[in-house]
């Protein structure tokens, strides 16, 4: 891509503009969009039928769980969504390359990923549905919390994957961030660092084209993964919708990191299928051909077709996902529906892990004032 | 002469950046989201239409760089006006605010001007995600060199960003959120009081109520409350946490002897902190109570569905309200 046509584009007023759909991608491919097998001269994979089975299931459930939140979102259950649909292949290709014993940073929209990692859809609910900040233990899975400030859980990454390296363990760590969050100067730091320190960390940019109403044009110049070159580490873009290459390459980031080379930029080449969260109105910004330029570029149903022509999987093992995808949305909606509401006084749980003389004062004051209520109608209707 | 219009803060805020667009070319207004999509809560809709976008600026993702240009921007005579999409999201962008933008215009001994306003939608009480419902106005207050304001009303969203944009110095502008919508008359032909004056937003004669931004209409409904219970109170609306109007302030307690301050941010250092020592100070002989502070806890701002029990609202500002009238 040159910069001549990058500034022509950026430059245009008027129309809506297109996200990067228009670039002539140079990216790492296994599977076409038409779901047939192609080789690559760096990266391969070669999975058992089961595995690809497996990777399709994961791809299933994830989108229709990403589904099922959107409509418990619409249904008031949850204050908000950020829906991941489009992006199954870059997470779940990417999640199963991990680990257990490798730590993942997630952004707020990893819900392919955390489930890859065993961390029930149900925790990643409560947070959008507003009972907690968070919610789980990130040690549990080594899936550290949704961090919504953006490209702050670069620098986690970074650092976490230093003191694997003080420690002599072979884990590698993986941080997640968007197209939009290249931009952010705790990225560019975190690149910086874990040059530096040869630090084991593979970042993973879903360069999903938009950043909220703001095409990639307006984060970059240059692909995202070739920015990886001026801090002295490899990057790579792969087609993110692909989730044989996307798995591949990963596994070989991931690789890279462990065996002592230090970080890797992977940039998988995405697209945001829905609004960027539920409070988003996309059509405000974006055009409806873009979006069906890419629905023909769906992960899903690439990895369908090719299952089904090359006798992989039949009718029956299609109908079991879908079955058992539907027990899982019930479960999901069932599961919110039930999820309580915290105790005030929850309020001041957890600030200080020694204690705060404050915090007492003030949590003891509330519980007064609270108890003031008690048995006056009238006090708690005025 | 235009008659008055009633519209909403949001429509408020977008109507004074339009005229300031229009009456000076160097204002620039700049931000993530704020031109195709209008911004998320739509304040600067339809502006890059209207004005192009060389003065209408989609930025890139990263606050630094957004408050950090604006600065190199202003030194070059530009009037940047920056959106941080939400309170959680400036401390990207608060190294630039507290060592640069602060500082520069004494560094350079009065020689250059900061003009840059930094536009922050801020307070809680829409069930976000965490990041979103902050109130952060004391952290900015304590910077010497910056002026923080919050409007409550569309009347003083529209004048008031007017002020901020036509001020040589750097203006954090602080939204209330929640009452982007809240509507009101806004006389665009109208003689605006000081940016920096309090505004009595209701008389009265037993207690006042301070209190700026979202808080404002929070006082209001209490002291409506408080009528019927016989209790007269007067509200303030500060509209400046910097500076502050002490003498106004100062003028409703020594007739009410009795001050309340209300915000939705933590008390601990907070701003009704700095109003209560001052009002103390000025105020020692006339008054019946100390000076009662009604706001956030020292918590992390809680969970949506925490978010009723943990900001102040009517009971808790009548509870402070008893106590005092107590004394
Ligand atoms: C520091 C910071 N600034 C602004 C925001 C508001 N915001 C939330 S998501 C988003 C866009 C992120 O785009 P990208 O990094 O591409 O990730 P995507 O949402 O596309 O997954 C913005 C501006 C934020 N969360 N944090
Ligand atoms: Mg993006």
């Amino acid at each position: 891509m040159s910069v001549k046509s990058t500034a022509a584009r950026s430059s245009r007023g008027g129309a809506k503009r297109r996200g990067g759909a228009g670039r002539k991608p140079e990216l790492v491919q296994l599977l076409t969009p038409e779901g047939e097998r192609v080789e690559h001269s760096e990266y391969s994979i070669d999975l058992t039928p089961e595995e690809l089975r497996g990777l399709y299931r994961d791809m299933v459930f994830t989108r229709r769980f990403d589904g099922e939140a959107v409509t418990l979102q619409r249904q008031g259950e949850l204050g908000l969504w950020a829906s991941l649909l489009g992006q199954e292949a870059a997470q779940i290709g990417s999640g199963r390359a991990t680990r257990p014993d490798d730590y993942v940073f997630p952004t707020y929209r990893e819900h392919g990923v955390a489930w890859t990692r065993g961390v029930d859809p149900l925790n990643l609910l409560g947070m959008f549905r507003g009972v907690n900040n968070g919610g789980w233990d990130p040690n549990l899975n080594n899936f550290h919390l949704y961090t919504i400030v953006i490209g702050s859980q670069a620098l986690h990454a970074t650092g976490y994957a230093m003191g694997v390296a003080k420690d002599g363990a072979d884990s590698a760590v993986i941080a997640y961030f968007g197209d939009g969050a290249s931009s952010q100067g705790d990225v560019a730091e975190a690149f910086t660092f874990a040059a530096v320190y040869n630090a084991p960390v593979v970042f993973f940019c879903q360069n999903n084209q938009w950043a909220i109403s703001e095409p990639t044009e307006r984060q970059t110049r240059v692909p995202i993964y070739q920015r990886a070159a001026g801090f002295g580490f490899p990057g790579v873009r792969v087609d993110g919708n692909d989730v044989l290459a996307v798995l591949a390459v990963t596994r070989a980031a991931l690789e890279h990191a462990r065996s002592g080379e230090g970080p890797m930029l992977v940039e998988a080449f995405t697209y945001r299928m829905g609004a960027h969260t539920t409070s988003d109105d996309a059509t405000r910004y974006r055009l409806d051909e873009e979006t069906e330029e890419w629905a023909a570029k769906d992960p899903i149903a690439r990895l369908k077709a090719y299952l089904a022509n090359e006798g992989l999987a039949d009718e029956t093992f299609f109908a079991e996902v879908e079955a058992e995808s539907d027990a899982l949305a019930k479960r999901v909606r069932e599961g919110v529906r039930a999820m309580p509401n915290p105790e005030p006084m929850a309020i001041f749980d957890n600030i200080y892990a020694d204690g705060h003389a404050l915090v007492d004062e003030e949590r003891a004051q509330f519980a007064a004032y609270q108890a003031s209520f008690e048995g006056s109608e009238e006090g708690a209707a005025r | 002469m235009t008659s008055p219009k009633t519209m909403t803060i949001a429509k408020a805020i977008n109507e004074s950046l339009r005229t300031s667009l229009e009456t000076d070319p160097k204002v620039l207004v700049m931000g993530e989201d704020v031109g195709k999509l209008g911004g998320v809560f739509r304040v600067t809709d339809g502006l890059q239409k209207d004005f192009g976008e060389e003065r209408v600026i989609d930025t890139p993702l990263a606050e630094s760089g957004i408050v950090g240009t604006a600065i190199g921007l202003a030194l070059r005579g530009y009037r940047p006006v920056v959106e941080i999409q939400f309170d959680g999201f400036v401390f990207p962008a608060y190294d630039q605010i507290v060592t640069q933008l602060a500082k520069m215009h004494a560094r350079a001994l009065g020689k250059v001007k900061l003009p840059v306003v930094i536009r922050i939608p801020y307070g809680g009480g829409i069930g976000a995600v965490e990041h979103h419902s902050e109130s952060p106005e004391a952290l900015f207050a304590h910077v010497p060199g910056l002026k923080v304001v919050s409007p409550a009303t569309p009347s003083d969203a529209y004048w008031m960003m007017r002020q901020a944009t036509e001020c040589d110095d750097p203006v954090i502008f602080f939204e209330p959120k929640r009452r982007y919508w809240d509507k009101g008359e806004v006389d665009t032909a109208a003689v605006p009081a000081p940016l920096h004056r309090a505004r009595i937003a209701r008389e009265g004669t037993d207690l006042t109520l301070a209190a700026y931004g979202p808080m404002v209409k929070t006082c209001l409904e209490a002291a409506a409350a408080a009528e019927e219970e016989g209790h007269s109170l007067e509200v303030l609306d500060l509209r400046s946490m910097s500076p502050i109007d002490f003498d106004t302030l100062q003028a409703s307690v020594e007739k009410t002897r009795r001050l309340v301050v209300v915000h939705e941010a933590p008390v601990f250092l907070g701003t009704g902190a700095e109003v209560a020592a001052r009002i103390t100070e000025r105020c020692f002989y006339h008054l019946e109570a100390p000076v009662l502070r009604v706001g956030g806890f020292h918590a992390p701002y809680p969970p949506a569905r925490l978010e009723e029990d943990y900001l102040p609202n009517l009971d808790r500002v009548l509870d402070a309200v008893d106590r005092a009238l107590a004394f």
